[in-house]
């Protein structure tokens, strides 16, 4: 690298920090406004000269919102504990049917596999509400609409393609040779794929997983969809949340605060993995 | 016959060494329940095609006949349509170019490695790890034109009546602002993720010769840098003419019509107009577009992760 002049030093320092505060400060004020009450939101030009209150979260979690107008309950912790139910499991029935196809796709080079293979990748780029709209009404007739098993096999649409991608580039990598010694010394299939392909593709499948995890976490249109409002998750939930809490903005602050924490500390403790998985392992940094 | 000795000889030995059944059908056994999930959402994907094939509104369900191509055809004429169609690309457009230049220049602010990079790099992920949704709300909240912190800003500069989402002229800015605060950073992870694996000898090369650095970029960064730029944007360009969570939680395509792009424009279809029919057939040539554009990016990813694996660096 070049040395740097003093004035592009300069230029530099002020460029990083316009970024930094474009991509951080609607995190940070609505963090600052989940403290607040109405009162001193309200005030015009904003301040941030307030006593901090954590009333908006005690109203959230006991499910209570208390007005002038009487109190109201509030489902959100549900939405909540849906998000969680929904992703979890997700994740894991995707990591069950995933891998196991992901090591088929690699290893064995079987007729019509690049087809299937590349088919299941295209679905993860077909418009959602191209299947969604028609399956609403099977639903309907089939007795899914508004399960948590409905929506867990529609939430396979993001999860597998995302796991069998990731996961076969990964068993592409290792070579096959280990496998092939461990076989060669009288241990059946199953076992070598347990003991030594699974092992060494670990961080592939966690990369997989905590990129799954987020995009079911994360994802709208689906539940916006399928789900009435006792199956919502959090971001469906937040949006009525605005409309039936209509002007507490403290309280939908603190609701918005809630659902994204989550991503956002696997962001923070798991963005390794995360930026590996990003770039859908095209870069190996 | 005139096989040679030697390659009956392989027969032979590839016959011998033929595999038992059990052992030739695994690879189906161990991709058949995928397949079978999968199966169960290409139906509605047949459904789909069948209804955009008819006339079908829930509403008057005694109606319902098939009508062939009519759904397509009317499009030809219909003004919300060709409205559609140009917000969309108009959305995908802006949006991709944007993220692109935005993306590019923070990945080279961020190129060396030191902690402090690093540190940014790891607070940028935060908007990206953000549901777009939820993303939407947080905007909504910060352009509210009562109490918005952005509104007060604006109106320092002198735009004290700038109505964000809620007016016709600024919304496609306010929308298009969410997405750049959300899908800038994945643009970025990838360049920057491809500008450290570039390999050292030409900058060095070129740092003895005294080339100069605007040069260096010009002739030997964004040609090397080019794959990943295409891959980039061919991956957002597919996610960004689908958008649907950002408009739809901001302004459900309002004001109007103003930002009925694909996708809003058949959700409000089936559910508000309950004309299946139409919802169907525009989403079968959203479908036809992204189809196009997934095997452009399916192409040139497999060539970058070739070239990744290549060990070219």
């Amino acid at each position: 690298m070049t040395r740097q002049s003093p004035l592009e030093r300069i230029l530099r320092g002020i460029a990083l920090t316009l970024v930094v505060a474009f991509f951080m400060f609607p995190i940070l004020w609505i963090f600052l406004m989940s403290f607040q009450t109405n009162e001193t939101i309200l005030r015009m030009p904003p301040s941030l000269d307030f006593a901090p209150t954590l009333s908006n979260y005690k109203a959230l979690i006991t499910g209570k919102l208390v007005s002038n107008a009487g109190t109201l309950d509030i489902a959100f912790m549900g939405n909540l504990g849906n998000s969680v139910l929904l992703s979890v499991f997700s994740v894991a029935v995707a990591l069950l049917l995933g891998v196991p196809a992901a090591y088929a796709f690699a290893r064995h080079k079987f007729k019509g596999s690049e087809d299937i293979a590349f088919t299941l990748l295209s679905f993860k780029f077909a418009p959602p509400l191209l299947v969604l709209l028609p399956l609403t009404l099977y639903f309907q007739k089939i007795g899914l609409a508004n399960t948590y098993v409905g929506l867990i096999w529609v939430y396979q649409l993001i999860c597998l393609p995302l796991i069998l991608w990731i996961v076969r580039g990964y068993f592409e990598d290792i070579s096959p040779d280990i496998e092939y010694a461990h076989r060669i010394a009288g241990n059946s299939w199953w076992s070598t794929f347990r003991k030594i392909a699974i092992p060494l593709a670990r961080p592939g499948i966690a990369a997989a997983a905590l990129l799954a995890f987020i995009f079911a976490w994360n994802n709208f249109v689906f539940a916006l969809v399928l789900a009435s409002a006792d199956k919502q998750p959090v971001t469906v939930g937040a949006l009525a949340f605005v409309t039936a809490s209509g002007i507490q903005y403290g309280q939908i602050a603190a609701a918005i605060m809630l659902s994204i924490a989550p991503t956002l500390a696997l962001a923070l403790f798991a963005q390794r993995y995360l930026v590996e998985g990003l770039s859908l392992g095209a870069v190996k940094g | 016959m005139a096989e040679s000795l030697p390659g009956r000889a392989a027969t032979a030995v590839v016959a011998r060494r033929k595999r038992p059944l059990s052992q030739r059908l695994l690879p189906y056994l161990l991709s058949m329940p995928a397949l079978l999930v999968c199966i169960g959402i290409l139906v509605p994907f047949g459904t789909a095609i069948f209804y955009s094939l008819q006339r079908f509104r829930l509403s008057q369900p005694w109606a319902r006949k098939m009508n062939w191509g009519e759904n397509y055809l009317n499009f030809l004429t219909d003004p919300s349509f060709w409205n559609t169609l140009k917000v969309s690309l108009v959305y995908a457009g802006t949006t991709v170019v944007l993220e692109l230049l935005l993306g590019l220049g923070i990945a080279l602010l961020l190129q060396r490695r030191t902690r402090l990079n690093n540190l940014i790099s790891i607070m940028l992920l935060m908007p990206l790890m953000t549901a777009p949704a939820l993303a939407a709300l947080m905007w909504k909240l910060m352009t509210n034109v009562n109490f918005g912190v952005l509104s007060w800003l604006a109106s320092l500069v002198g735009l004290e009546e700038f109505q964000w989402a809620s007016a016709p002229s600024s919304a496609l800015f306010t929308v298009v602002l969410v997405d750049i605060w959300v899908y800038t950073p994945f643009i970025m992870i990838l360049l920057l993720a491809g500008l450290r694996s570039l390999p050292r000898q030409p900058f060095e090369a070129a740092e003895l010769d005294g080339v100069p650095r605007w040069f260096v970029f010009r002739r030997i960064t964004l040609p090397m840098l080019t794959p990943y730029i295409i891959t980039a944007a061919l991956f957002r360009l597919l996610d960004s003419i689908q958008q649907f969570d950002i408009i739809y939680a901001m302004t459900q395509g309002g004001p109007g019509d103003t930002l009925t792009v694909f996708q809003v424009e058949a959700y409000l279809d089936f559910f508000q107009s309950t004309n299946v029919g139409r919802s169907a057939a525009l989403l079968m040539i959203l479908w036809a577009i992204t189809y196009v554009l997934s095997s452009l990016f399916i192409k040139h990813w497999l060539k970058l992760r070739e070239r990744a694996a290549g060990g070219i660096a």
